[in-house]
C-alpha cells in the first residue's frame, strides 16, 4: 500500500454563512502516533477532524497528503461521536466497506466476522444493527472502520455517552490498533482519556491551534492560561 | 343500520358462493391495482431515492411539484388521459381507450407521484442518517442508491403499499377511461357506483366489504412475506 | 437482483391478463336502457345469432353522443331525438333508426302533496307541481332523460326562471342517483319507467303520473360513420342494426316484461 502521511494542512480555513469556524490551521501530521484533540465546546475539533478527512471544503489554505486525494481517501476512517449503523446485520454492517470495494460477499462476510470477534461482538453478529446499544454500535462503528485496515483514523469523541465498561474495551481496541501502526486522531473532552491513550495533544481554542506538543507535559504543565483553564476544570469561552 | 347488515350478509354470501362475477371484478381489480403499483413503483422509488441524494438547481421545484401532484384528483386524470386516448385523441391509433391497460395507465399517472413522495421522505430521512458515512467510505453515488433502497426496503414497501391503497379504491379516473363495461372493465369499486345508482345499496356494501376485505388481505399478505424475508437475513 | 425479476415476471403476466378477445364492437347507452335490464336479454342473443359480443359503455345521452362524436364507439343507442339529428347532420353517422320507445312516469311521494295523480296531462301534472312548490329533482346532466324534463317545463310554459331553486333541485346525476336524492328528499321526480321498476330504494315513493303521449321516450339506434372514423367495426355494427330490424329482435323487445310489465314497444322503421 502506498503511504498517504504525513499530511499537510497549511493555512486551511472553514468558513460557514460568512463565520470562520476554523483557522486559519498549519499542522503537519506524521505517519506514526496518537493524537487527542482537545478543547472547550465550539473550538473547532470536530471541524479539524471533518476537515482532515474531506467531509468539509477547506475554503481557504490547503490540504495535502502524500498522495492524490481520492487515493487517500481509501486509507481512511471516521468514527463518528453518534456511531452511524446501517439498517441491517451487525455482520453486514462491518462488511459493507469491503462490499463497497468489490470484495465477494463470503469473503467479506467471513472477515468482518473475524472483526467481530476482536471487539466482542461476535454474539451479535446475526442481530439487526438498530438494536444494539450504545457501546456495542461504538465498537460495530470501530471494527467497521478497522476493517480497511486504514492508514489513519479519525475518531470524533468516541466515548462521549459511553458507561465506563464500553468506554475501557473501546480504549483498548484503540490501543491495539496504534501498536498495529495506526496512525489516531481522536478529538476527546476526557483528560483521562488523553493521558491514557495520546502521545500528543493538539489544543484548539477559538478554531485556532493554540497550543500542541507531548501530551504528559501539555496534561500536567500546560503553558497557556486558556489551556491552564480547560485542564483546571474551569468554563473556558 | 339495517342495510349495513343487509350489506354484511350480502358480502358473506357472494364470497362463501363464490359468486362468479364477483370473482371476475375482484381478480380485475388485483390485476389493473397491482401492475398499476408495479409501474408507478419502478419509476417512483429510483426516483424518489435519486431525488434525495442528488442536489441540483430546481432540486426543491421538483419535490414540492412532486408534492402537489399527490394530491392529483382522480377525474381529472381520468379525463386527460381519456383526452389522449380517445380515437380522437393523440394515442387514439392503439385503440386502447376502455380496456384494463387504460386503467392501468390512469392509475399509474395517479400512483408514480404518490409512491415517488412517500420513497422520497422515506429516502431522505434515511440519506440524513448515512450522509456522513457513506461519504466516509467513499461510496460511489450508484453506490449510494442502492445502499438507500436496499436499508430502506420497509419503508418503501409502505409506500408501495399506499399506491396500492390508493389505487384499488380508486373510481373516478377508472371509471372515465375503463367505462365499467361488464365482463372488460367492470372492477369492484365501479361496480359499486353502478349497484349505489340502482339503489342497490345492500349489494353495493356488499362488494364495498369485499373490496375492504380484499385491500386488508393483500396488506396482511405482503407484510406477512416481508417479515419472512426479514426473519431469515437477520 | 432476484426482487427485481421477480416483479418483471408479476408484470408480464398481469399485462398478459389485459388481452382481449376477438369479435366484438362496442356500443355506448344511456342508464335507462342499461337499467331496463333489456340489455342482459338481448345481447346473448346478439352473441348467440350473430358471433359479436356487444361491450356497452353506460353513460348519459350527452356522454354517449360524445363517444360516438369522437369515435371512441361503434355505434351509439339514445333517446334525444334533437341531439341524434344533429349527429347525423354532423356527419358522424349516415342515418339514425329508430328501434323502440318506452315511456317516463311522475314520480312522487305517496302522499302526493301536489295532487298531480289525477291530472289531465304531463304538462298539467308539471304545473300542479310547481304552483304547490313541492320539491322536484332534476337530472341536471343533459342526459335524454334531463331534456325530456325540460319539454315537459316547456309545455307547462315554466320556464327556467319561475324554476325556484327552494323547490327544484338540479342532481347533476344519472337515474339510480337521482332516484336516491328524490327518494331521501320525498320529491318529485321524472325516470323512465325501467329504471323505476328496477330502482332497489324506493322507500316512500310511488308512481303517481304516466301514460300521456307526451312521456314517450324514443330510442334510436345511430351507427358510427366509418368514413369519418376509419377504425370502427362497422360490419358488425351494420349486423346489429339489422338484428335490431329483424322479428327476431321484436318479439324479444315486446315480450320483454319487468315484474309483470311491458316497458319497450317496438316501432323500428316506423318514423
Amino acid at each position: 500500500m502506498v503511504a498517504i502521511l504525513p499530511l499537510r494542512l497549511e493555512g486551511a480555513e472553514v468558513c460557514r454563512k460568512g463565520k470562520r469556524l476554523l483557522g486559519p490551521v498549519d499542522l503537519t501530521l506524521s505517519p506514526r502516533g496518537f493524537t487527542a484533540v482537545m478543547g472547550p465546546n465550539g473550538a473547532g475539533k470536530t471541524t479539524l477532524l471533518r476537515l482532515m478527512h474531506g467531509l468539509e471544503r477547506p475554503s481557504a489554505g490547503r490540504i495535502a497528503w502524500l498522495v492524490p486525494e481520492q487515493k487517500a481517501r481509501a486509507a481512511q476512517a471516521f468514527v463518528f461521536q453518534t456511531p452511524v449503523v446501517l439498517r441491517r446485520s451487525v455482520l453486514d454492517n462491518v462488511a459493507y466497506p469491503l462490499r463497497l470495494h468489490g470484495w465477494a460477499r463470503d469473503a467479506a462476510r467471513a472477515l468482518a466476522a473475524d472483526w467481530l470477534a476482536r471487539v466482542g461482538l461476535a454474539d451479535a453478529a446475526d442481530r439487526p444493527a438498530t438494536v444494539l446499544s450504545g457501546g456495542e454500535r461504538q465498537k460495530l462503528a470501530l471494527a467497521r472502520a478497522l476493517i480497511r485496515a486504514p492508514q489513519i483514523l479519525f475518531l470524533d469523541e468516541p466515548c462521549a455517552n459511553l458507561d465506563g465498561r464500553s468506554m475501557r474495551e473501546i480504549e483498548a481496541i484503540l490501543s491495539a490498533a496504534h501498536r498495529d501502526g495506526t496512525r489516531i486522531v481522536m478529538a476527546t473532552h476526557d483528560l483521562g482519556q488523553a493521558r491514557r491513550l495520546a502521545g500528543e495533544v493538539l489544543f484548539l481554542y477559538r478554531g485556532r491551534i493554540h497550543e500542541a506538543g507531548p501530551a504528559a507535559e501539555f496534561l500536567a504543565a500546560p503553558q497557556t492560561a486558556e489551556a491552564r483553564a480547560f485542564i483546571g476544570g474551569e468554563i473556558v469561552e | 343500520m339495517n342495510e349495513i347488515l343487509q350489506g354484511m350478509a350480502r358480502a358473506a354470501w357472494l364470497v362463501v358462493t363464490l359468486d362468479a362475477d364477483l370473482v371476475e371484478i375482484a381478480l380485475r381489480s388485483l390485476q389493473v391495482t397491482l401492475t398499476a403499483v408495479a409501474i408507478a413503483s419502478a419509476i417512483g422509488l429510483p426516483l424518489g431515492a435519486l431525488l434525495a441524494v442528488s442536489r441540483f438547481r430546481h432540486r426543491r421545484a421538483a419535490i414540492a411539484t412532486l408534492n402537489a401532484l399527490m394530491g392529483l384528483p382522480p377525474v381529472v386524470v381520468g379525463l386527460v388521459v381519456y383526452l389522449l386516448l380517445s380515437r380522437s385523441g393523440p394515442f387514439g391509433v392503439f385503440g386502447l381507450l376502455f380496456t384494463p391497460t387504460a386503467m392501468i395507465v390512469a392509475q399509474v399517472m395517479l400512483l408514480t407521484p404518490l409512491i415517488a413522495s412517500i420513497a422520497h421522505q422515506a429516502m431522505r430521512d434515511l440519506w440524513a442518517d448515512y450522509h456522513d458515512l457513506l461519504i466516509s467510505l467513499n461510496a460511489s453515488r450508484a453506490q449510494r442508491i442502492r445502499a438507500l433502497i436496499w436499508d430502506g426496503r420497509r419503508a418503501l414497501l409502505t409506500a408501495a403499499l399506499a399506491g396500492f391503497g390508493r389505487g384499488i379504491g380508486e373510481v373516478g379516473a377508472i371509471m372515465i377511461v375503463g367505462g365499467n363495461i361488464d365482463h372488460s372493465t367492470r372492477v369492484l369499486t365501479t361496480a359499486i357506483a353502478l349497484e349505489t345508482a340502482k339503489g342497490d345499496f345492500a349489494l353495493a356494501l356488499g362488494l364495498g366489504f369485499v373490496l375492504i376485505a380484499l385491500a386488508l388481505a393483500v396488506n396482511f399478505a405482503i407484510h406477512g412475506l416481508a417479515r419472512t424475508e426479514a426473519g431469515s437475513r437477520w | 437482483m432476484r426482487v427485481m425479476r421477480g416483479v418483471l415476471a408479476l408484470v408480464m403476466v398481469l399485462l398478459a391478463g389485459t388481452a382481449m378477445a376477438a369479435d366484438r364492437m362496442r356500443m355506448a347507452v344511456t342508464t335507462s336502457f342499461e337499467n331496463s335490464g333489456l340489455a342482459e336479454v338481448m345481447l346473448p342473443e346478439v352473441l348467440k345469432d350473430l358471433d359479436l359480443e356487444v361491450q356497452l359503455l353506460v353513460v348519459g345521452t350527452g356522454q354517449a353522443i360524445r363517444l360516438g362524436e369522437a369515435g371512441d364507439v361503434d355505434a351509439v343507442l339514445v333517446h334525444s331525438r334533437p341531439a341524434e339529428e344533429a349527429f347525423v347532420a354532423n356527419g358522424h353517422a349516415r342515418h339514425r333508426t329508430q328501434i323502440m320507445y318506452n315511456d317516463f312516469v311522475l314520480i312522487g311521494p305517496a302522499g302526493d302533496p301536489a295532487g298531480i295523480a289525477g291530472a289531465g296531462s304531463a304538462a298539467a301534472a308539471m304545473s300542479d307541481i310547481a304552483a304547490a312548490g313541492a320539491p322536484f329533482v332534476s337530472r341536471g346532466d343533459e342526459s335524454g332523460t334531463h331534456k325530456a324534463e325540460l319539454a315537459l317545463w316547456q309545455a307547462a310554459g315554466i320556464d327556467a326562471a319561475a324554476r325556484n331553486p327552494s323547490w327544484y333541485r338540479a342532481a347533476g346525476a344519472g337515474m339510480g342517483a337521482t332516484l336516491n336524492v328524490a327518494s331521501g328528499m320525498a320529491a318529485y321526480v321524472l325516470a323512465d319507467r325501467a329504471s323505476w321498476l328496477n330502482f332497489a330504494n324506493k322507500g316512500d315513493l310511488a308512481l303517481l303520473f304516466a301514460g300521456d303521449p307526451a312521456m314517450f321516450n324514443q330510442y334510436a339506434y345511430l351507427p358510427v360513420n366509418p368514413a369519418l372514423h376509419p377504425h370502427v367495426n362497422a360490419a358488425a355494427a351494420e349486423a346489429l342494426e339489422a338484428w335490431l330490424l329483424s322479428d327476431r329482435a321484436q318479439a324479444l323487445i315486446d315480450g320483454y316484461r319487468l315484474n309483470g310489465e311491458q316497458l319497450f314497444t317496438y316501432n323500428a322503421g316506423a318514423d
